[in-house]
């Protein structure tokens, strides 16, 4: 079994119009900044994919990654906890002039409900949001004396996710603080595509480190030395850059 | 002008409350000056949303690791026996009830122990983060705040009017002029500083303080 892939292109090539694309990372920690990238050079190149539903936490800061991705037009919707960053102007701007939807989420029910995506289960009951403006429509039940609201559970065509180390198998270990969203989308998604910082052979992780176990994951490329989200605002970039 | 204390007496005061080997969250911003005042002897490990248990300060520039970041996306440091974690095993500490304490932030805290501290209100983009999901689980969850607005108003209501962050979910709150707990639907003041009357302390909280037993003087050091 081998589930690398050899360079971005072909990583991202199963993303189409419309689709809904979970992307991995909590602000800059864990975002698969170079699959995000890649999808914006196909789109320049060719139109597509275009009208795509977005799930991350963030909504992009400055003027790379999935700020990128909005800003290049690409993104129909929004499915996100916190809109805000340092330099929010991107899905700002869109969101005020009403050419981007947003649905909010609490950010533990958004992280939930994609977990249950992943593990087959299509609605549970969660104390968050209840008696809020954010459970307004929703089933609420009452469980030993105590009122919670039903959601539901988010799945994706396809997960973008970032790993610090992947085997061919595509079991997958993260670093740090990284780790956040990128285990939960890689089980939510019917294609996850994992850039790694290093690639080993079946084997080369310990099986007792594995965070995310390879069934989960379809296609993995290797991406070393990957740009971290913050060097890059530090240094004021903007993606694609000047033509 | 009524003396007050600072942003950093009364993160002083509320990191007091928190017990030896509690386990805490504390919300961005303000709420994050509690770590530096742990009573000395007094061990906490702190929980961040997106992932670490037992994070510590900051490092210093130039030393960043932007994969070590806090809820806020400041780069932070370990303290030995740190742990990381994804997001639902995160938010099961939260809403799980493992959490001894949790110390937030508000714009309005109402007597009923409604909290409104994520939005003012329908302009610019809403955006909520974990404020929803930290005011339920913790077994106790405390705000700390100013005692009134900028421009003077009551932040302690009898109702909250903007948009609310969890209902019945506040249990203490510690403002820049008293200690106010919420128990069975009113604040019982607890401590006050010994320079305001009753009478004073009430004229700036919109809703009424009951007194239950003794009225301790609130007493900070200089900061």
């Amino acid at each position: 079994m081998d589930k690398t892939v050899t360079d971005l292109a072909t990583a991202v090539a199963g993303i189409g119009d419309g689709m809904t694309v979970m992307i991995g990372g909590f602000g800059g920690a864990g975002s698969p900044i170079e699959l995000i990238h890649a999808l914006i050079d196909r789109f320049r190149a060719t139109g597509h994919p275009k009208a795509l539903t977005i799930i991350n936490n963030n909504a992009g800061n400055g003027h790379v990654g999935l700020a990128a991705l909005i800003e290049a037009g690409m993104v129909k919707k929004l499915i996100c906890s916190f809109p805000r960053s340092a330099d929010p102007v991107v899905f700002t701007e869109l969101y005020l002039a009403g050419k981007i939807e947003l649905e909010l989420v609490p950010q533990g029910t958004l992280a939930e409900r994609i977990r249950a995506g992943g593990a087959g289960i299509p609605a549970f009951y969660t104390p968050t949001s209840y008696g809020t403006d954010l459970a307004k429509g929703k089933p609420v039940a009452e469980f030993d004396g105590r009122s919670y609201v039903q959601e539901r559970w988010l799945k994706a065509d396809v997960a973008l996710v970032k790993a610090e180390t992947a085997d061919k198998h595509g079991n997958l270990a993260f670093r740090a603080a990284a780790r956040n969203f990128n285990p939960l989308m890689s089980m939510a998604a019917a294609e996850t595509v994992v850039q790694a910082g290093q690639v080993v052979l079946a084997g080369g992780i310990d099986p007792e480190a594995v965070v995310t176990p390879g069934i989960f994951v379809q296609k993995v490329v290797q991406v070393a030395n990957a740009q971290q989200e913050e060097d890059l605002n530090r240094a004021n970039a903007v993606y694609p850059g000047a033509a | 002008m009524i003396a007050k204390l600072t942003n950093n007496q009364i993160a002083w005061r509320a990191a007091q409350d928190i017990h030896d080997g509690a386990y805490v969250n504390l919300g961005i911003g303000f709420p994050e000056k509690v770590a530096q005042y742990q009573p000395p002897g007094r061990e906490a490990i702190f929980h961040t949303e997106n992932g670490i248990l037992n994070f510590g300060e900051a490092p210093r520039s130039g030393d960043e690791d932007w994969d070590l970041i806090n809820a806020g996306k400041r780069a932070v440091t370990l303290k030995p026996g740190s742990a990381f974690f994804h997001h639902a095993d995160s938010f099961a500490m939260v809403r799980g009830g493992h959490l001894d304490v949790a110390i937030l932030g508000a714009y309005e805290v109402a007597e009923n122990g409604d909290l409104a501290n994520w939005s003012t209100g329908p302009k610019g983009v809403p955006a909520v983060g974990g404020a929803m999901d930290l005011v339920h689980g913790a077994k106790r969850v405390a705000v700390i705040t100013d005692h009134v607005t900028k421009d003077g108003k009551p932040k302690l209501l009898q109702r909250c009017t903007l948009p609310l962050t969890g209902v019945a979910c506040v249990t203490r709150v510690y403002t820049s002029l008293a200690v106010i707990d919420i128990e069975g639907g009113r604040f019982v003041l607890r401590e006050k500083l010994s320079a305001l009357s009753l009478d004073e302390l009430q004229a700036v909280t919109g809703a009424e303080l009951r007194v239950n037993g003794a009225v301790a003087d609130l007493i900070v050091p200089e900061l």
